[in-house]
This record gives structure tokens, sequence and C-alpha cells, in this order.
């Protein structure tokens, strides 16, 4: 397969980078949890009880397909190769834990991939909504929609004082998780994030990276989402995060501004080096992979690289994880094969944006 | 509050037991909580989950029962009677077994989900809207009948009797839903 095509079938639309603030929010999330009152919970039930939650969510989206997401199809996961379920958790549809620990596990995926319905994950529902840019607001909306459209035949388990009811108290209430994945290389480059991260943990946000584990976070991009979901309403919980978020946009495009003027010279010296690994290299590591993509991508948004477009952050990251290189390369890689295949895949990548400048 | 082991700082973490039928409640602030178990890593310590707090919740349970102690008293087990999952093992698995369990373990739990959602135990959002009608009418007509007291308790009985025409209105819609199979 060749990589254009290759790159036009893995990608989602929430990876584009055409949503609003879209030169530091790279995607923004909306996850209900819900489940449904007659069944125990996904940690207890039975297999009967898994295959009728299955069987409902099958029938509802059998019978519609939405004007705004296209047809809607519905996956098993016991029917999935380990490399497609990895492919579908590097591109955030599913979780780890819907691939790997569930038993009846499932997910609905819409056409364009912005809605995606794990079914008996940690809950027997949960609606994700992902769209590129800063858009919150319009992700909560459809995730109502699909939400109401799902509860006219489901019972959900609900009660009047606590709210939805999940399987784990953490989710009870709203059963609503809002996240941004946001690039900050400016607060990290001026060594402004470790003071933030606990600011932010204050106002009841969690930051995390999303690449990497523990504490460091690849390619400098970051999850900000809502702690609590008992207690507040949908709207209030994605207003402060919307809020906080701005805030930090802001700080972001400031701290851009400020290394422009000191230390002009050495980070167009830094985002042309990265450029040249990723042109050249043979092999690649994700750890410096991530580092330099996240440099092309500062570089494209202050204008020291023009004619890039901005989706290669957004593309790679997701491309050159391990499930996707072995997915492009037909069959299974050892470590030290992937870091070769990545280096060849970034390399094609950036052969293909210079032949569209030059065509 | 303050903390009933130091009486000096403020209390942050509340925590009921009951034991037999007996309540216990216990009011600690974060530096005592901590003396009593390093469970309460808070703040993004990495690795945290729910399932540490929960644990945690329950491992602070032998320093307080040194107080009283006597060997003939055998925990009650609490239970779901929906899907049998006991207390004890919705503390190790961080995770309930059906709807029901919310009810089971109610008294239990609000002080735990205080501990989660920053002070808060009661929902605020989205009502569904199929089964939600006749949730928004049962509210409407606790809060008049709140008012009602209030009015009756300040003698304005024209008021009064007004509040509870709209009762009576509301609980025959009430019914109409109920009996309607909604």
């Amino acid at each position: 397969m060749s990589l254009e095509r290759f790159i036009n079938q893995a990608v989602s639309s929430w990876m584009s980078a055409d949503g609003p603030d879209s030169d530091i929010i790279l995607s923004s999330r909306i996850r209900l949890a819900r489940n449904i009152k007659q069944y125990k919970f996904p940690t207890l039930f039975t297999n009967d009880e898994a295959k009728s939650v299955i069987h409902m969510i099958k029938k509802k989206v059998e019978e519609k397909s939405f004007s705004t997401l296209g047809n809607l199809e519905l996956l098993l996961m016991d029917e999935l190769q380990p490399l497609q379920k990895r492919v579908l958790m590097e591109k955030h549809l599913i979780s780890p834990h819907l691939a790997e620990n569930s038993s009846h596990g499932a997910c609905v995926l819409s056409e364009n991939e912005e809605l995606s319905i794990m079914i008996n994950e940690e809950d027997h529902i949960r609606i994700q909504c992902l769209f590129p840019g800063f858009q919150l607001s319009e992700a909560l909306n459809i995730a109502n929609e699909i939400d109401d459209w799902l509860e006219k035949e489901i019972d959900y388990a609900f009660d009047e004082k606590v709210g939805y009811l999940t399987s784990c108290p953490t989710n009870v209430g709203t059963g609503l998780r809002a996240s941004v994945m946001v690039h900050l290389p400016g607060l990290v480059l001026t060594q402004q994030m470790n003071r933030i991260i606990p600011a932010i943990n204050q106002l009841g946000l969690v930051v995390r990276g999303i690449y990497g584990e523990g504490s460091e976070a690849l390619g400098n991009i970051f999850q900000v989402s809502n702690q609590i979901t008992l207690g507040k309403s949908e709207k209030d919980i994605v207003e402060d995060l919307k809020s906080v978020v701005s805030q930090l946009i802001s700080q972001e495009r400031s701290a851009r501004e400020a290394l422009a003027k000191t230390s002009n010279i050495q980070l167009e010296d830094r985002v042309f080096r990265s450029y040249g690994i990723l042109s050249n290299c043979r092999i690649i590591e994700s750890k410096e992979a991530a580092r330099c993509l996240s440099d092309v991508r500062l570089g494209i948004d202050m204008q020291y690289l023009k004619n890039i477009s901005k989706n290669i952050l957004n593309e790679l990251m997701i491309l050159t994880q391990p499930g996707f290189l072995q997915q492009y390369a037909g069959g299974p890689l050892r470590p030290h094969e992937r870091d070769i295949r990545r280096a060849s895949l970034i390399r094609e990548r950036m052969k293909m944006e210079n032949e569209e400048i030059g065509g | 509050m303050i903390c009933q082991e130091c009486n000096q700082r403020p209390a942050a973490l509340h925590f009921t037991k009951i034991l037999n039928g007996e309540k216990a409640e216990f009011h600690l602030c974060d530096k005592c909580a901590q003396e009593k178990g390093d469970m309460f890593m808070l703040g993004g310590a990495p690795g945290f989950s729910i399932h540490n707090l929960l644990a945690g919740l329950l491992n602070i349970e032998p320093t307080f029962q040194k107080t009283k102690q006597d060997p003939f008293q055998q925990e009650e087990i609490l239970q779901c009677v929906k899907c049998s999952m006991t207390f004890q093992q919705f503390i190790k698995v961080g995770r309930f077994g059906c709807a029901h369990c919310y009810q089971a373990f109610e008294e239990q739990l609000i002080p735990i989900l205080k501990r989660l959602h920053s002070g808060n135990s009661a929902h605020n959002g989205k009502i569904p809207t199929r089964i939600g009608g006749s949730i928004h009418l049962r509210k409407n007509i606790e809060e008049l009948k709140q008012k009602l007291k209030e009015s009756i308790a300040k003698e304005e009985f024209e008021r009064a009797a007004e509040i509870r025409d709209e009762i009576r209105l509301l609980d025959s819609k009430l019914k109409a839903k109920d009996e309607g199979g909604e």
C-alpha cells in the first residue's frame, strides 16, 4: 500500500488541524458513562447480560444513521485481531481496557470516527466524541444527542440524588469526562509547566502527558481534564475547563512570543535541526521522533517553516506508534525494526510535503 | 470542624464506620490521616488510583478499633441484595457490582463521594428525559411541601391553601404518569 493511501485510511477527522485554536489545542474530547438499569455492571455481569447489552445497542445502531456523523458500525472485540485493536487504541477510539481486558467488549464507530461508543468496558456504555481543535461545547452537544437517542429505549441506571450510576464512584453524577489535548512547547521550553500543573490541579482539573510514561510528556503534548463529575452541571464542567484552557492558550502564546524575542536564532536552529533529523533519519526512537515532531510543529506555528501542513504532528504522533508501524509493515516488528520503520515512514511523509510544495 | 487527633488543624477527611449497627464518625486533618497510614497520596502522585484511596479508607480501620475491642463482636457484613457484592469487596476492587449497590452502601458512600468530588454528594446535572419526567415532578412536590410547612409556621394560611392545591395537582399528574407505565 502506498504511504499516501495508508495515511488517508488511517487518519481520523479529529487529527486534522482545522479546528479553532488548533495551533495549541490538538483535539477536544467528551465522554459520557452510562449503564443499563436491569443488568449488573461489567465487573460482575453474566455472559448473557453482556450479550444482551451488545444486542440492545446493535438494534439501535442498525436503525439509524446520523446526518452529521454518517453510518455507524459495530465492531466486536472478540472478532478483531490484536493488531487491529491496538490500532484503534492508538487512535484513541477505544481504551486499553476495552482492547485487552473486557469480556464481550464492543465498540460503535461513526464513519468519520468522531463518535465512538464503547460497550461493556468499565461501564455498559461510554459515549465518546472527539473533535479537532478547541470544540468542547460542540462535542458535548453531539454526545448529548447520542445519549438522548439511546435513552429513548434504554432504561439508564439513574438515581435522583447521585445522578447517573457508574461502575466506579469517580464517574458518578454526570458521568462526564471532558478533556483537551494541548501542545505546549513554549511553556515547556520556558520551564513553566512545573509551576502551572499544580495550579491547575488545585482547580479540580487534571494535567498529564498522554504519550510516554509517568510524568514525562512526549512531544510536549498534555491532556487537561475535569476530575469531578458530581455536583456540577455538564455545562459548568465544560465551561470551567474551557476557561482554564483559554488561559493556558494565552500563556502558551506569550511564552512563544517571549521565546521569539529572546532567543530567536536558537529557536530557529532547533526547529531546522529537528526538521533535518526527521527528513534524513534512518533509525529513530519514539522519544526522539516526538521531540522533533514537536519542534517542527512549533516551527510551523511560528512560521519558521512554511508550506508544511500542520497535521504532521497529530498524524505522525499517532502513525509512528508500534501498532500502526506494524500494520503498515504488514506484520510483527521487533523494537529495533520498528525504529527503522518509523524513520522511513517519517522520511517518506516529509517527502510528500516537499513534493506538494514543488508540484 | 477540627481534627479529632491533633485538635489543631481543620478536619479534611470524614470517615464513617458502622459496626453492628453502631455508627462511629472520624474527622481527621490531612496530616493525621497520613500518619494513620500513608494512603492519602492525592494531588497527582503517579500511579495513584481510586483503589488506593478506597483501600486506604479501609486500612485506616484497625487503628481506630483499638479503643473498642470486644472479642465477641463480629463485624456485620454489609452486602448488596441484588448482586451480593459486599462492601469489603467494593473497597478492594473499587467498582460496584450493580446500580443497587449505591443504595445498599449509601451511608458509607456519602463521605467517599464527598472526598472524591470536592465535597459534593448530590447530582446537579442532566436528568434523562424519558424516566426523568416523574423525577422533575417529584422534585417540585418536595419543594412545595417545604414551602407549605414554612407558610404554616408563619401562619400564612391562605398561601398554604394555595400551595396545598398545587401539590394535589402535581400529585395527580404524577399518579397518572406512573400508571401510564411511563
